[in-house]
């Protein structure tokens, strides 16, 4: 049984990673102090996406997982987008056409 | 052509052609799990999302209550454990029993630390009466009602991700146990593995819930 052909990182390049999420925490934490009105929202999620990234493909393996767990991890990904764009369609249009109640 | 019969092992099951086959499948059946759980946390995002927008100035205020400074401290303690689980994996992988254990050790240790901090931070919402419920008083704004909403969305997306990392601490702690005995070698870390994936997992939720709580409402309030 040596077919299995498992990869193993190096502790370095997980340091390094552990790094990049360390600078990213202290990065979001230091620009929400700063005004940028409606992009404080948009810099912290893009920063936050960055880290679970980060997370996902080098502590979690993603990078070296089969295309069937990668296809089913999109697919996941898909289905959370349907939930909070359909349910958002919804709440973030209300008031929109001036009658009470649409 | 069935597979013809092998000796079983626990890296090779009776039902698995090859080591890799059940690796792969029990992966996949953890990613699985995982993707539940990142629906059902989902909702939660998705309620704060919608009452956020509802009431954004409410909210800007009630979230600037939190300690920021702490709630920081607390992200790079829990990024601490995910990189020691990781390590603890990569021992595993190595066959490097020692290691295991130990960093699975370290693991633990700092997810305590976390939720020590974490009941701090609780403790002083006691204190401040910022418990929804009879009691609730938030200081300074007329609008009672969308402030306990907030600090009840805060409680609980905070608590169920605490309720995640205290069932990650009892994996943890089995996995010592069976670490120490010397269950785990090169050819089978399987329980390492998705253990490792759940403790990431909840290291994700909390990168999402560390800026939504505590940041992005930060320069408009005071």
């Amino acid at each position: 049984m040596t077919e299995h052909t498992e990869h193993i990182d190096s502790a370095r390049s997980y340091v390094l990673v552990f790094l990049a999420l360390i600078t990213l925490t202290v990065v979001t934490t230091a620009v929400a102090f700063v005004d940028l009105g409606d992009f404080s929202v948009v810099a912290a999620l893009a920063i936050a996406v960055c880290k679970m990234l980060l997370v996902a493909l080098f502590f979690m393996h993603v990078r070296h997982s089969t295309k069937l767990t990668k296809l089913v991890l999109a697919g996941a990904l898909v289905w959370l987008g349907i939930l909070i764009v359909f349910t958002l369609t919804d709440f973030a249009t209300r008031g929109l056409a001036g009658i009470p109640g649409r | 052509m069935p597979s013809e019969t092998h000796e079983e092992t626990l890296a090779l099951r009776e039902q698995f052609n090859t080591e890799a086959q059940q690796k792969d499948a029990s992966t996949l059946g953890m990613w699985i799990f995982l993707i539940t759980e990142i629906m059902f946390f989902g909702g939660m995002f998705l309620a704060y999302t919608v009452y956020r927008r509802w009431y954004a100035d409410v909210f800007a205020v009630a979230s600037s209550s939190l300690n920021v400074y702490i709630g920081a401290a607390n992200t790079v303690v829990l990024l601490c454990s995910s990189l020691t689980m990781v390590l603890a994996v990569r021992a595993a992988q190595l066959g490097n029993r020692k290691a295991i254990v130990w960093f699975l050790i370290l693991t633990l240790l700092l997810g305590g630390v976390f939720l020590g901090v974490k009941a701090y931070e609780w403790n002083e919402k006691f204190v401040e009466h910022h418990i929804p419920g009879p009691n609730f008083h938030f200081e300074g704004i007329a609008q009672q009602g969308p402030a306990q909403l907030f600090f009840s969305l805060y409680f609980a997306m905070t608590g169920l991700h605490a309720l995640h990392m205290v069932i990650g601490a009892g994996l943890l702690i089995m996995l010592i146990v069976q670490a120490g005995k010397g269950r785990f070698s090169a050819s089978y870390m399987t329980p390492v593995d998705v253990v490792g994936l759940y403790w990431h997992f909840v290291d994700i939720i909390w990168i999402f819930l560390f800026p939504l709580l505590y940041l992005i409402d930060r320069h408009l309030g005071k």
